[in-house]
Formats: C-alpha cells, sequence, structure tokens
C-alpha cells in the first residue's frame, strides 16, 4: 500500500515548498546567523568595557599614554601602530572581496593569489598584535601601587619649545638600589607547592630614598582633572603619598596589576584583544584550509566558489569587529 | 544569486564600472575616514573638546565615523547591498536594535555607579 503522500496537491503554489524568498544558499545564511550571534558576543564585551570606564570615567587610564610604541623605532608615537594595523585588517578584507569576485568570475588563478594575501594580511596583523600585548605587558615605566590598589607614577617637569610639560620618568633612572633582603621564593626551598611571581627590580623603600634624593621627580596619580590630564602631586604631597601608601612596585602589566592605571583596564584589553586576535587567527586557519581547496581544485569541480564567499563573510566580520575595538579602546 | 553588484555608493552619487572598482573606491574612502580618525586623535583639537549630550564632541565624531566605516565593510565587502531586504533587515535590524539596547543599559548604570561614589555612596532614588 502506498503510505506516502506523493500529491499534496499545492505544487506550483507558494506554499508548496521549492521557495528561497531570501535568495540566499542555507550555507550563507548560517554564517549571517553566526555573525549575528558573534556581533552579540563582542557587544557585550565592549559595553562591559564601557560600563567599568563609566564607573571609573574619573581615573580611566588615557590610551594615547598607553600604547605609543612602534616597532624599530624609539620615541612617542601614539596610535600609529594600531593604525597601522587597522589598515592591514582593512587591507585583507579588500583582498577577501577580490577573492570573492574572482570566484564568481569561476577565476581559479586570481582567487589562489588573493586568498594567498589575505592569509599573509592575517598573519601580520596577529604578529602586530602578539608584538603589541608583549610591549604592554613589559611595560615603560613602572608604578607604585598603594594599599588601596592605585597607580602612582613618577615624572618631572620639563621645558620643550618654551612649554611646561610633564615627562615621565622610569623607576631605574631615579630608585637608589640597596642591599636585597628579600629573594625569590621557590618551590625547591621550603614548601613545595608554594611559590612566587618574579619580585619587582625594586622595593618601596627603595623607590622612596631615590624620590627623596632627586628634587624634581613628582608623583602623579590616576585622577584625571579638569585639564582631561592626570593630576600630578606637589613634592610634599609625592614623598608623603609614597611613604604612607606605597605598598607595591609594578612594572608592566598583567591579569593582576597593571603600571598604566586601574587593573580593570588591562583585564579588559587582554580579554576583548584577545578574543579578537583569537578570531583572527582562527579566520586565518579556515583561510589557510579554503586556500588549499581552491589548489587542489574542490570548487572548480563544485562548479562554485561560494565556500570563499562565505569565509570571506567571516574574515570581513572580523574586520568589522577591529574597527569597534579600535575606536573604543584606542579612540574614544 | 548574488552575480550582480549593485555599483553605486553615497545614493548613487558615485558609480563605477566594474565590482573591482567600486572595492577599491571603498578601500580608498575606508582609509580617508581611518586617516581622519587618527590625525584627530593625535591632535585632540582644543574646539572639538565641547560636550554636546554628555559626551565630547570629538567623541561622537569617532563614533560616527566607526559607524559610517562599520556600515560600508558590511554593504560592500560583505555584499549586504546585494541581498534581499528580507535577509538584510534580518541580520541589521536584530543587531542593531539588541546592541542599542545591551549598551544603553551597561552605560546608564555604569554611569549611575559612578556617581554613587563620587557623592560620598548617596543613592538618588529612595
Amino acid at each position: 500500500m502506498d503510505t506516502t503522500v506523493g500529491n499534496t496537491g499545492t505544487e506550483g503554489k507558494t506554499w508548496g515548498g521549492g521557495n528561497k524568498p531570501l535568495k540566499a544558499s542555507y550555507g550563507k545564511m548560517m554564517m549571517w546567523f553566526f555573525i549575528v550571534s558573534d556581533a552579540l558576543t563582542f557587544s557585550g564585551f565592549l559595553a562591559a568595557y564601557g560600563f567599568s570606564r563609566f564607573k571609573f570615567i574619573g581615573s580611566w587610564p588615557i590610551a594615547d599614554e598607553v600604547f605609543t610604541h612602534v616597532p624599530f623605532f624609539h620615541g612617542n608615537y601614539p596610535m600609529i601602530y594600531v593604525a597601522f594595523m587597522t589598515f592591514i585588517l582593512i587591507m585583507s578584507s579588500v583582498t577577501m572581496v577580490l577573492a570573492v569576485d574572482a570566484g564568481h568570475h569561476m577565476n581559479k588563478a586570481k582567487v589562489t593569489l588573493y586568498m594567498f594575501l589575505t592569509i599573509i594580511g592575517g598573519l601580520i596583523f596577529v604578529g602586530s598584535q602578539a608584538w603589541e600585548w608583549g610591549t604592554f605587558i613589559k611595560g615603560d615605566y613602572g608604578a607604585v601601587q598603594t594599599k588601596g590598589g592605585n597607580i602612582l607614577q613618577f615624572g618631572e617637569y620639563v621645558t620643550v619649545e618654551g612649554e611646561q610639560k610633564f615627562k615621565r620618568v622610569a623607576l631605574g633612572d631615579f630608585a637608589v638600589a640597596e642591599e636585597k633582603y628579600r629573594s625569590e621564593h621557590n618551590r625547591k626551598n621550603g614548601l613545595w607547592f608554594v611559590q612566587e611571581g618574579t619580585l619587582p627590580t625594586f622595593t618601596v623603600g627603595e623607590i622612596y630614598k631615590g624620590l627623596e634624593s632627586h628634587p624634581n621627580v613628582l608623583v602623579r596619580t590616576q585622577t584625571i582633572n579638569e585639564e582631561g590630564e592626570k593630576t600630578v602631586l606637589s613634592r610634599e604631597e609625592s614623598l608623603m603619598q609614597i611613604k604612607n601608601n606605597g605598598k607595591l612596585v609594578v612594572e608592566g602589566a598583567n591579569l593582576h596589576v597593571n603600571e598604566y592605571g586601574t587593573s580593570l583596564f588591562a583585564d579588559f584589553f587582554f580579554f576583548i584583544t584577545g578574543f579578537h586576535g583569537f578570531h583572527v587567527f582562527s579566520g586565518v586557519v579556515i583561510n589557510i584550509i579554503i586556500f588549499f581547496n581552491v589548489i587542489l581544485g574542490t570548487y572548480e569541480r563544485r562548479g562554485s566558489y561560494e565556500m570563499v564567499e562565505k569565509v570571506g563573510l567571516y574574515w570581513h566580520f572580523v574586520d568589522l569587529v577591529w574597527v569597534f575595538v579600535f575606536t573604543f579602546f584606542y579612540l574614544v | 544569486m548574488a552575480h550582480e553588484h549593485k555599483l553605486a555608493i553615497f545614493q548613487g552619487l558615485v558609480k563605477f564600472k566594474s565590482n573591482t572598482q567600486k572595492i577599491w573606491g571603498v578601500l580608498i574612502f575606508l582609509t580617508i575616514i581611518t586617516a581622519i580618525e587618527v590625525v584627530l586623535g593625535i591632535y585632540k583639537p582644543e574646539s572639538l573638546m565641547t560636550k554636546v549630550i554628555g559626551m565630547k564632541l570629538l567623541n561622537w565624531i569617532f563614533i560616527i565615523l566607526t559607524i559610517v566605516k562599520a556600515y560600508y565593510i558590511t554593504w560592500d565587502f560583505m555584499h549586504m547591498r546585494d541581498e534581499t531586504k528580507a535577509l538584510r533587515r534580518m541580520v541589521v535590524w536584530t543587531a542593531v536594535f539588541l546592541i542599542c539596547y545591551l549598551v544603553f543599559i551597561l552605560l546608564q548604570e555604569g554611569g549611575y555607579v559612578e556617581g554613587v561614589w563620587e557623592t560620598g555612596y548617596t543613592k538618588k532614588d529612595f
């Protein structure tokens, strides 16, 4: 007996099935929906960053003073390198969309070339981000953390082109080194499963001695004043702050301490740029897989380069997210 | 499917001859915007530091330029311009609505917490 219904009587009608109202394939549509959900994840992170920043609006680090380095160059170049990274990522987006376009024309040689360039761009970006992390972790000048977890930085007033400017001074330039009584505790001496991280180069006592013997060095707090700059303390206040409140010497940044300001800033920096870097990395891996498929002629045989278009969507999305990270982490 | 591309940008103000040309055109436009952002970010002109609706004018400019960039990346690189209206709205309206909602709530709350701390832990509602 014939149990399946072969004929529904709706053939040729709108509800008869087989319609594609969105004129997009299943795979492409699902990639779009994945992108929407991933965009919500990223906006969750960025909104959380905004929340913390609004909470500490009066003492948040100024990004221009944090990201000032360019590889192979000395000196103070705020934002130049990040702008370069942004350009690299936009450029690799362009080569990706050119690969998609070549795919529409079934031009295998061109798709191969543009996919290759896209992968190179992605690798340069990930490498740059790793370098940026390295510089951030290593730190610049060093600072002293107070009992309450605030950061005190050091600097002096210098006259540049007739203008008084506050110039940061590194800890090593003024601290007076003393004999060290404290050595790093390792597992091999004493308790087995107890060890500690690397000790800072200086102790707070040494910093205080150095501050006493260098009359031009002043302390700068986290608090942002009305001119939008960090507040610099007077000489007496500087000495008093370090003596009474100084607790820990901080060099560089990690998930516990951050010499640039509140440790939340470092946490968010690692988390958001790290999550984005992970996306770029996985994008590069997927691009490499597709690249080899192109070379092997998989899509030539399939008769369509739509797969290139789908990974292209993901790759552009990574670029899109970076545009926002760039604005909210480095510009605003 | 999306093999035919709409080749005009800026509401038809600029028309390109081929899709490849349009891609390069959009790249130039995005590069110019990024350059403007970086220059403004380095020099921070004093005239843009006035507050408009609770935020510095400069920051508003940055955010608007970012959204403009996002628009052209989505519309021309991701070919949203060539998709059907239904797909476009499904993706864009959903994301824009939810993100605006989330950002509004979190920033509002962050500002409130800051206010409580600044005013010696005095709450504003009773």
